[in-house]
């Protein structure tokens, strides 16, 4: 499916591309902050069981505000799903949210993003460009 | 700097991260297109919608995607998670090959050796870097896998 560009289909796809991309992306950052202050999960279920895990989650706001942008997310797929085709949204959609988070984790989570994780990330963006079409 | 390798463990659970969410996304258009158009003017049908058998199923993949991720993400980065699970494209890719016996173009085949050219750069390095004392809690938690930078 092509859009023809400065048409209101044209701008009507990428608002509903933008709305998933920073909504995803938003939850994606705070849920791994949150998911990185509770610390290593298999470790903590090793030692505390499984409800012992699922407490140390479920009692991190940070974790919560994550869900929230997440499920804004979902509502933004199933929307844009229901318009437009999934051989578009889908990969358009991962391909700009991946280039978005790789910035925001380097700035926000002060992750250490060399030039292996560049080049990971954007060998991934044109890979998922060329499956699609 | 030391780059402790992956436990079988770790990357089964990466393998389930790259494989629910082609299959989960799947039966969500099959699903979706099944159902008249939504409008915004009838936002309240997108509850519905999540009712029907293929959404349904479509987010137990997805709620078991994320338990997968959440794990995932507490002992990498998310730079490293991201594109390691990637491969998910590929998996797709291949199954509507072989197992649908769809024809995949020359450009789709560049894309699925692009995909697995990234997965294998990020999979050599360090699968976690953030600093410790960004997380204080972590340390509290017992996080001894993290790495000093």
């Amino acid at each position: 499916m092509i859009l023809p560009v400065m048409t209101a289909d044209f701008w009507k796809a990428t608002a509903m591309l933008s709305t998933i991309v920073v909504t995803s992306s938003a939850g994606d950052l705070l849920t791994a902050a949150a998911m990185k202050s509770i610390g290593d999960l298999d470790e903590i279920r090793a030692r505390s069981g499984m409800k012992g895990a699922i407490r140390a989650v479920v009692t991190c706001p940070l974790f919560f505000i994550g869900i929230l942008f997440m499920a804004a997310a979902f509502f933004s797929l199933l929307f844009a799903l229901n318009h437009m085709s999934l051989s578009l949204v889908g990969p358009a959609a991962a391909s700009l949210t991946m280039v978005m988070n790789t910035i925001a984790a380097k700035f926000f989570l002060k992750e250490r993003v060399d030039k292996r994780r560049w080049a990971a990330a954007i060998l991934v963006c044109l890979g998922v460009y060329f499956l699609t079409h | 700097m030391s780059q402790p390798r992956l436990t079988l463990q770790q990357i089964l659970t990466l393998a389930f991260v790259s494989i629910s969410v082609p299959l989960g996304d799947s039966c969500l258009k099959r699903g979706m297109v099944s159902l008249p158009d939504i409008s915004m003017a009838h936002p309240l049908s997108l509850i519905n919608a999540v009712f029907t058998p293929w959404v349904a199923l479509g987010i137990l993949l997805l709620i078991g995607y994320f338990a997968s991720y959440l794990t995932a993400v507490s002992w990498a980065d998310l730079t490293y998670v991201m594109p390691a699970t990637a491969i998910g494209n590929v998996f797709l890719a291949l199954i509507s090959r072989f197992w649908l016996h769809e024809p995949i173009s020359t450009l789709r085949w560049i894309g699925i050796m692009l995909i697995t050219m990234g997965v294998g750069f990020v999979a050599h390095g360090p699968a976690n870097t953030t600093p410790p004392n960004n997380f204080p809690d972590a340390l509290d938690a017992g996080d001894g896998k993290r790495e000093a930078q």
